[in-house]
């Protein structure tokens, strides 16, 4: 069991880092091992935004070696990136092992991005003109306190907590995931994919790589090789219903959308609430509640239902 | 069973040991078991530590900082106090609100629930004034529960008895396992509705999703909209007189009673082709047999 939750605002700006914790938070009980968020905002004109991690959470217990090693896997990074010519504008440590990159690039961002991977202990957990993915170990309001999303502007974004049942409890197989390489493209999902290796393998062969066991990247990958071959993503999420075996629920979100998809058992749980402004989706109506005191009206999507909303 | 020895049912005829145990047939949904007790029994049906309430007696409890724990816990102490009507304010989806009660109440609540609201209830008379999460009502014996808005997945699943009634649309797996009482939907129903049906009637006023009344046992679906599929063994039959009139007496009762009348809706039974259909428990065929 874990815990999905989404929100879009049409047309205009809020302070969606506060409204996601808020939701997240209220769907604690449903995965309190880690929790990620993918909120998207906007950096400024041709800027990239780049969230990496350069160790496990778990590996800071590991001694005083682990210190250096971060240090070393940093200045690789920082050349990198001049490799490639890439100027950083911004560069923030937000945790001893997780950085924040604001960037001006030219080139191939997909290519710096596999260039930058293959440093050992480095993943980029996102790469884009908007999204910013943040997880880690504990509850929202633990995340939030420790990446500074209390403040965080932006259009729209989804969030996650996990309840480790198929892998490990480790940043790299929480959610959301980054579509790597392609930009400002996430996923958050609730349930299980039985092809899973069917479709890994099949991926794989097409070219994309993966960087955890985690079931759920594979409607990252999926979703952004549709995407990266012209689909759209309500197209991708159609066909995902037919191709993808199990029980799941997912959200994704680009650059300026939101979408669901639920399987044909409608097997796991989504409440969706919608105005003219504001669309807001969670596994539980208590979370939605968390941003909405007053009443309002909320439904659950059918079986097989896809939707997608416009920022 | 009143005094019937072994020796007396084994000399009677099955029809005989059928009536005599209390065990007939359910003219509505054909083959039905169901035992009619004596009334002067109905103290049974009292739990004896039931408090007593009086419905005059009426109170509020504002739910919004409270955890559902103590908001049930409050519900037993006020209807000890003798509280026969208690409303519910600031819910705020909140899960397994007023679970457990089993006995005569009048609950109000104002706003919406989470999951497993009002589970496992024996006789309260509840109204829900918003949308109601996943399984709400599970397992409910007796007693009516109106929701006035929307509801999840798995609305009355495995229910025994009493009303269900839900003004707006539910989800999916909708009386998943009922196995008695009647469910009322306003509006749509989702995939799998009256999956596993054992008994009881349901009644969907919209569309139904695929796949409804799969491997059902028995029981009655009817439904006033489209049916996108049915499920396996689930098989449409005859409206009769007497399904329209108790389709008219209870949508009525529930402010749900279409304009163009009940003429139209179809109804599903079991096929009664997939599996073993006794409806004896084994110790109760040895009996017969």
């Amino acid at each position: 069991m874990c815990g999905i939750a989404g929100l879009i605002h049409k047309g205009r700006r809020s302070n969606v880092g506060a409204e996601m914790t808020s939701m997240l938070q209220a769907l604690k009980h449903r995965g309190p091992d880690s929790t990620g968020y993918a909120v998207y905002g906007d950096p400024g004109d041709g800027e990239y935004v780049m969230r990496l991690k350069v160790a496990e959470a778990e590996d800071m217990e590991l001694g005083r070696s682990i210190h250096d090693q971060l240090e070393r896997r940093i200045e690789a990074v920082d050349a990198i990136l001049a490799e490639h010519e890439a100027e950083v504008r911004a560069k923030e440590r937000v945790r001893p092992y997780a950085l924040r990159y604001v960037l001006n690039h030219d080139g191939d961002t997909g290519d710096m991005a596999e260039h930058i991977e293959e440093t050992e202990g480095v993943e980029i957990l996102s790469f884009g003109n908007g999204l910013e993915l943040i997880k880690d170990l504990g509850d929202a309001g633990i995340v939030a306190e420790a990446y500074g999303l209390s403040d965080f502007e932006g259009t729209h974004g989804i969030g996650h907590t996990r309840m480790a049942t198929e892998s490990d409890v480790d940043i790299k197989s929480a959610h959301p995931y980054w579509a790597f390489p392609y930009n400002d493209v996430s996923v958050v999902h609730n349930g299980q994919i039985t092809n899973y290796w069917i479709m890994r393998r099949e991926m794989e062969r097409k070219g994309h790589r993966f960087v955890s066991d985690c079931d759920s990247e594979l409607l990252a990958v999926y979703t952004a090789h549709h995407l990266a071959n012209g689909v759209a993503l309500e197209e991708s999420l159609r066909r995902s219903i037919d191709e993808i075996d199990g029980v799941f629920t997912y959200l994704v979100c680009t650059r300026d959308q939101l979408g669901m998809a639920k399987d044909t058992m409608a097997a796991k749980p989504l409440v969706l609430y919608e105005s003219d402004d504001l669309i807001a989706m969670a596994s539980e109506e208590v979370a939605i509640r968390a941003i909405f005191p007053e009443e309002i009206e909320t439904h659950d999507p059918y079986d097989e239902e896809v939707r997608v909303w416009q920022a | 069973m009143s005094g019937i020895s072994d020796a007396e049912l084994r000399e009677m005829t099955q029809e005989e040991r059928v009536n005599a145990l209390g065990m007939t047939t359910e003219q509505l949904t054909g083959k039905s078991l169901y035992i009619e007790f004596d009334p002067d029994a109905q103290e049974r049906f009292a739990y004896p530590w039931a408090p007593d309430v009086d419905f005059n007696k009426r109170t509020e409890i504002d739910t919004g900082d409270l955890t559902n724990t103590e908001v049930n816990s409050r519900i037993r102490d006020l209807m000890a106090e003798g509280y026969g009507t208690i409303v519910l304010q600031n819910p705020r989806g909140k899960h397994s609100l007023a679970v457990g009660i089993l006995s005569r109440l009048n609950l109000i609540i104002e706003g919406s629930t989470g999951y497993f609201g009002v589970g496992l209830i024996d006789g309260p008379n509840v109204r829900i004034n918003g949308r109601v999460g996943w399984s709400c009502a599970e397992n409910m014996m007796s007693g009516t529960v109106i929701i006035e808005k929307n509801a999840g997945s798995t609305f009355g699943a495995a229910i025994r008895g009493g009303d269900l009634v839900c003004k707006g649309s539910v989800g999916s797996r909708t009386g998943i396992d009922m196995k008695g009482g009647t469910i009322i939907v306003g509006g749509d129903t989702g995939a799998l509705s009256g999956f596993m049906m054992q008994r009881g009637r349901m009644v969907v006023c919209g569309n139904a999703g695929k796949n409804l009344g799969d491997s059902m046992y028995d029981g009655t679906i009817y439904v006033g909209g489209d049916i996108r599929s049915l499920g396996v063994d689930a098989v449409p039959a005859d409206l009769t007189e007497l399904d329209k009139e108790w389709l008219t007496r209870k949508l009525t009762q529930y402010g749900l009673m279409p304009e163009n009348g009940v003429d139209h809706f179809t109804k599903i039974v079991a096929g009664k082709q997939l599996w073993n259909y006794d409806n004896l428990e084994p110790n109760e065929k040895k009996l017969i047999l």
